[in-house]
């Protein structure tokens, strides 16, 4: 089963890759209002339960692939 | 004090200060011993140092993937047994992402790399790390760093400050944006201990400053105190 999992910033938490994407595109002339930089990461998981797939990238994000204290992360299963 | 302190320096794909740890350690009287990330145990020894680089190439965040090596899983039981431990840059990295220290080590506010020297105040020297130390010492010791600003949310911060874990602070220009200037920590049962600045490039006078001797010093002498276990 094919899972995206989005890994951001947590709100309030200071991005300075976003603060530097969001001025480069000020510079382009894009009106930018804020811009935040976060990761995905495609996983294919071996299970066919949707509701198993989300549980197992549940534990894989709060042990790995996202660090709680900063980051949140969203699960979007593909199918 | 009897037999020099041994102490073990690991080196991980990618660290790149694990020689310069080794030459201070025995410059300060210790005898260092070399152990490979794929050893599952550690000789016998005093303490261990994780020293600075680049592990694993930083994939996922900085320090992410050592937790999972087999010296990693040494390590942790070393330092629940009460072991010292002293992660320097990279190694402060691997011991916050594997959760021997509190906080996380992020992108640099300035994004850019720093690599000069830093002045950090001692705020606590009832650790086995600052022990040589006087409270207030202001030591000169250089950082080079992309990832070493450390973060701690409010009521994590006051947790540590109010426990005195917080053991070293940026005394001038903080070249990373921590929170509270915060340099180098403790965790609670103040065996383990983590820092950006890399003491291990400041206690030779013939390359400039030496306020690493302060830190590597005080371990060296906890160490040769601690019986070694064969």
């Amino acid at each position: 089963m094919k899972a995206t999992v989005l890994v951001r910033p947590k709100p309030g938490i200071l991005d300075p890759q976003g603060e530097a994407v969001e001025s480069s595109l000020r510079q382009l002339g894009f009106a930018v209002a804020e811009a935040r930089v976060g990761r995905v990461v495609d996983v294919d998981v071996e299970a066919t339960d949707p509701v198993e797939a989300r549980v197992q990238l549940e534990r894989m994000c709060e042990q790995l692939l996202a660090n709680p204290l900063i980051e949140s992360y969203e699960i979007e299963l593909v199918g | 004090m009897s037999e020099r302190a041994r102490i073990a320096v690991v080196t991980f794909p990618g660290s790149n200060d694990d020689r310069d740890a080794c030459h201070a350690l025995e410059l300060l009287g210790a005898e260092p011993l070399a152990v490979w990330h794929g050893d599952a145990e550690l000789p016998p020894v005093g303490a261990v140092v994780l020293p600075g680089g680049f592990s694993y190439g930083d994939y996922l965040r900085a320090g992410a993937i050592a937790r999972f090596s087999p010296a990693m899983q040494a390590v942790a039981e070393f330092a629940a047994g009460g072991g010292l431990v002293l992660g320097i840059c990279n190694g402060f990295q691997v011991l916050c992402e594997a959760g021997l220290l509190p906080g996380v080590l992020r992108r640099n506010a300035s994004l850019d790399f720093v690599c000069q020297d830093v002045d950090v105040r001692v705020e606590r020297t009832d650790t086995p790390f600052t022990a040589t130390a006087a409270e207030g010492d202001v030591l000169t010791i250089p950082v080079k760093h992309g990832e070493g600003c450390w973060y701690a949310g409010a009521e994590l911060l006051a947790e540590l400050e109010a426990a005195g874990q917080i053991v070293l602070r940026y005394a001038g220009a903080n070249p990373n944006g921590s929170v509270a200037d915060v340099a180098g920590v403790v965790n609670r049962g103040r065996n383990v201990m983590g820092l950006m600045p890399h003491p291990e490039h400041a206690v030779d006078p013939l390359l400039g400053p030496t306020g690493g001797v302060a830190i590597l010093g005080s371990l060296v002498a906890a160490a040769s105190r601690i019986p070694v276990l064969a």
